[in-house]
């Protein structure tokens, strides 16, 4: 019998991402971007949703298949390194409630 | 009104130098893609406003750009390249076995008939095709599943796949050439390949009759006459008369066979044009005296070109890439250097002018002749 209810819904998150120049010029955009995330907030719904928005960035960040992070991109967000962090674990609070963004940088290094 | 476009390759972005058929003027324009390694830049000899451009980062990867107004424009396209199945291994430098991983694209050769069909040459080496205008790659993985190919090794810059070239009287014939295992054809539009290195001589293989091995820099032939090729190799300049199935030595009275790059006149299938590099371990012309060698013979006696080149205090290279020819009646010769020039002859070579003198170091050079 039905209740007459619907199942509780996935919340929705907007998160602020930061990313390297290089690859802001790729996905054509200034400053920071700004994506709906569903469900829990992690490196890899994040950087989902950041594919599927700019698909162009498939590949430039972690690698297509295995979806590794790149050698020489990290990640980091409230003054923290996250890069060696599960893929799959919760980001800070403050990143999940946009107070705070996530940070794609890549590496210094080479001259 | 007949014009060339020169499409420079760098290492922190792409540039593309047009000019009319008197090539005395240039307009620059870029750099497109600023910062990023641009490998290689070519279009389709089918439809000249089609490009291929390979973009390419050590922190981010691979990218594939696409121009269809000749450069004016570009749009990425795929940049997925996945080797089929096992990738199996090949030497590292310290001899042990590693994995193939695909770094980047070094080469793309646009395809002589379809405009949507190009060739890229990676690293580690393979080969891929795209037949939807660089959207899709796929591997013809015959050539990294070559019994050989545990056994290759890379050369100083990588295991590159750097040179293809697709045989204008034959669709079913394929050259390819990968430091530093050597160079192999195929007679089957890459279905399978026969290692052609028979007749190289490389120090650190003591067995002439090696079948791979040999550190080939660059290829390259004139579209009349297919079954020769020439070779520039780590040291040596070869030619071949067979398709590859033996080669002879050409060096003839070169200042050093060391070198890079090498072309042929598009008018003159015997004159050939190299640029010698001092040593392997001096990648700089000899005594800082920038010369290109032209021989008229196929080779063995050859002629230095200086009018307009820098004859002191040049310390710069000349890499494999970084070398083409228009095809006017007036040849165009046109070479780029790891010191930011371009140079550009208009008279086959007896005569240089610098285009541009100050990009970034050139990787790549090719030319458009446009009706």
């Amino acid at each position: 019998m039905s209740t007459g209810t619907s199942p509780p819904s996935t919340p929705v998150s907007t998160v602020r991402v930061v990313l390297p120049a290089h690859l802001r010029g790729l996905a054509k955009v200034a400053g920071e971007v700004r994506l709906e995330v569903g469900g829990t907030v992690t490196q890899r719904s994040v950087l989902d949703a950041l594919e599927a928005r700019y698909p162009v960035l498939c590949g430039t960040i972690r690698d297509h298949d295995t979806f590794r992070r790149r050698a020489f991109v990290r990640y980091f967000a409230c003054e923290q390194d996250l890069s060696h962090d599960p893929p799959d674990d919760p980001l800070p609070a403050a990143v999940a409630a946009g107070a705070e963004p996530f940070l794609v940088v890549g590496a210094m290094a080479g001259g | 009104m007949t014009s060339v476009r020169v499409l420079v390759g760098t290492r922190k972005g792409a540039f593309v130098l047009t000019s009319d058929g008197k090539r005395e003027t240039w307009d620059v324009s870029g750099p497109h893609f600023p910062g990023w390694e641009m490998y290689h830049v070519k279009g389709s000899p089918v439809d000249p406003q089609r490009l291929y451009a390979s973009q390419s980062s050590g922190w981010f990867g691979q990218v594939v750009n696409r121009s269809d107004d000749g450069g004016s424009t570009w749009s990425p396209v795929g940049n997925k390249f996945g080797y089929e199945g096992e990738p199996g291994t090949h030497l590292y430098y310290d001899g042990t076995p590693r994995p193939f991983e695909f770094k980047r694209v070094w080469h793309f050769e646009p395809s002589l008939t379809d405009a949507d069909t190009v060739y890229a040459g990676v690293e580690d080496a393979s080969i891929f095709r795209s037949t939807d205008g660089g959207q899709e790659w796929q591997e013809l993985p015959a050539l990294r599943q070559h019994r050989t190919a545990p056994d290759w090794q890379p050369g100083a810059g990588g295991m590159c796949l750097h040179t293809i070239l697709l045989d204008p009287s034959n669709t079913e014939r394929i050259y390819a050439a990968i430091s530093a295992a050597g160079a192999f054809r195929s007679d089957d539009a890459g279905a399978s390949w026969k290692p052609v290195n028979q007749g190289l001589r490389s120090e650190g293989i003591p067995d002439p009759k090696a079948e791979v091995g040999h550190c080939v820099h660059r290829l390259a032939l004139h579209p009349s006459r297919p079954d020769t090729l020439f070779m520039q190799k780590h040291w040596d300049v070869m030619r071949t008369d067979d398709a590859g199935e033996s080669w002879r030595e050409i060096s003839g009275n070169l200042p050093t066979d060391f070198g890079f790059a090498i072309d042929v006149h598009p008018h003159e299938p015997e004159t050939v044009y190299v640029v010698p590099i001092t040593s392997d371990s001096l990648h700089f012309p000899v005594d800082g005296q920038l010369q290109v060698w032209r021989s008229r013979t196929g080779g063995d006696e050859w002629e230095p070109l200086t009018a307009g080149l820098p004859q002191r205090d040049c310390y710069v290279d000349v890499l494999r890439d970084a070398m083409a020819v228009d095809s006017l009646d007036s040849c165009g010769v046109y070479f780029g250097t790891t010191g930011g020039q371009v140079y550009g002859s208009a008279d086959s070579g007896d005569t240089w002018t610098a285009i541009v003198r100050d990009l970034p170091a050139v990787l790549s050079v090719e030319v458009q002749t446009l009706a």
